[in-house]
């Protein structure tokens, strides 16, 4: 079976789309596109080779983490999806469990891990548990359900919810890759990351990265949404520009975009030929976790910003002083911005709010707050100008 | 000359009691009361003559919210 797969496999794997083939869920479909997972010898020398990055946000380069686990820990598949405008994550459950769970499977065998988990939006849950009843080698795996919560997704929040429940982010003394889950040598993963391993375990990593650019190989998920005639989710190879990520969503004429979702950052329409990346490199702006929100023309960037900090604000875990005090009182200042007051101090003082919750928190979400209002003063430059001078220059 | 050790505030922790901002000139306070590093972030690195008043905030902070950590570039 294997032998008379081979072809089918380099069309299954190699192309773009890989991740949103269109075939269905069942696993009979998966194992006729795919063939079985074979046990890849040398997986993590491999996954290293494809050059894949995490797919959550952070754009860490796979392979180091991977090899900062011992033997005998956890391994955790991050399907929690806490932004809202995310989808990817929940589509690829429904649409490619099978993919998730071989990535997951392969990277705790090639890890020697004793633990497995599997941690998904509420949504996913039995899209998920019906394809583990399909399989027999993925009794290991326990699904847990995260809560609806932007910070939930957060890795030390993950392990949070599986160790008490709460799913609350912690205040990381060590790395989890050294101590996590009980005391374990823990690893998070995304889901997409996971779907990736999945393919690699197949294919092997140089063909899996034949596609996309030296910096940023493969393919990735972006959720698109925001004023676009067809919001949804897509997948492109890395490389691939800002406008180009877009047209197939039919956008209005566009004012600027938020891309990596509300932890990122606003750019302008004069940054639309730039390429969306797994870092800033190369000119390239950060994918995040593959979040795009178009901004038209006819919409005002700071009421937008100025909503994002408000559910921000609200979406605190309310552990952190800085952040408990900082981000409501950020999300006031943007939203004076944005209703026109006129005190020529407010730009200034969203600046110096923005960067005291900088840094001064058990997790990153005082840090992205900060970065996306600070964008948005940037982004929109012109705007806060417009307000300042009493008008608003979205026809709303 | 960069320092190896570092005094780290656990923000989950941290109530702004302030303690650790009397013994630290590092460290001031925010409108809020907790603690300022001077240099932004969660960490301040410990200077030698720092050394004992750091480990007195340590033993002092009473929500327990403060360690010495390697010092790290960033976070």
């Amino acid at each position: 079976m294997s032998s008379t797969s081979t072809p089918d496999l380099a069309r299954a794997t190699l192309g773009v789309p890989r991740l949103l083939t269109g075939h269905g869920p069942g696993y009979g479909e998966h194992l006729r596109a795919l063939g079985p997972l074979p046990q890849r010898a040398g997986l993590v020398d491999e996954i290293a080779r494809s050059g894949l990055t995490g797919r959550g946000g952070a754009a860490f380069p796979t392979s180091t983490k991977l090899a900062a686990m011992a033997p005998r820990g956890v391994v955790i598949g991050n399907g929690s999806e806490g932004e809202p405008l995310s989808a990817k994550d929940e589509l690829l459950l429904h649409n490619r469990p099978h993919l998730v769970i071989d990535g997951l499977l392969a990277t705790a065998h090639a890890l020697a891990a004793r633990r497995l988990h599997l941690v998904v939006g509420a949504a996913s849950e039995e899209p998920v548990r019906r394809a583990l009843r399909e399989r027999g080698d993925a009794d290991a795996i326990e699904v847990t359900v995260a809560p609806d919560r932007f910070v939930g997704g957060e890795a030390s929040a993950v392990v949070d919810l599986l160790a008490t429940g709460r799913g609350l982010p912690k205040d990381h003394a060590v790395r989890l890759t050294t101590r996590g889950l009980r005391g374990r040598s823990t690893l998070v993963q995304n889901v997409e990351t996971l779907a990736h391993i999945g393919l690699i375990a197949r294919v092997g990593g140089e063909r899996w990265g034949a596609v996309g650019v030296p910096e940023d190989r493969g393919t990735r998920l972006f959720s698109i949404s925001g004023d676009v005639a067809h919001p949804g989710v897509i997948e492109a190879p890395g490389g691939s520009s800002l406008r180009s990520l877009i047209a197939p969503s039919s956008p209005q004429p566009v004012s600027a975009v938020l891309v990596g979702g509300y932890h990122g950052a606003w750019v302008g329409r004069d940054a639309l030929e730039r390429t969306v990346g797994a870092s800033s490199k190369h000119g390239a702006i950060p994918a995040g976790a593959g979040i795009l929100v178009v901004l038209g023309d006819r919409s005002c960037g700071l009421r937008t910003a100025a909503e994002i900090a408000a559910y921000l604000a609200a979406e605190s875990a309310g552990q952190c002083g800085p952040c408990v005090n900082g981000l409501p009182a950020l999300a006031d200042l943007v939203s004076r911005v944005a209703d026109g007051d006129r005190d020529p101090r407010l730009p200034a003082q969203v600046e110096r709010m923005a960067g005291l919750v900088e840094g001064r928190g058990a997790c990153h979400h005082p840090d992205g707050t900060a970065k996306m209002v600070r964008s948005a003063l940037v982004a929109f430059a012109d705007d806060v100008a417009a307000h300042q001078h009493g008008f608003c220059r979205a026809a709303r | 000359m960069s320092a190896s050790t570092a005094l780290h505030i656990d923000w989950t922790r941290c109530r702004g009691r302030g303690m650790c901002t009397e013994l630290l000139t590092g460290l001031g306070r925010d409108e809020w009361g907790y603690p300022l590093v001077a240099g932004g972030g969660s960490d301040l690195p410990i200077r030698t003559h720092d050394v004992e008043a750091a480990d007195d905030a340590v033993a002092l902070c009473p929500v327990l919210a403060l360690s010495i950590r390697p010092a790290r570039p960033t976070r």
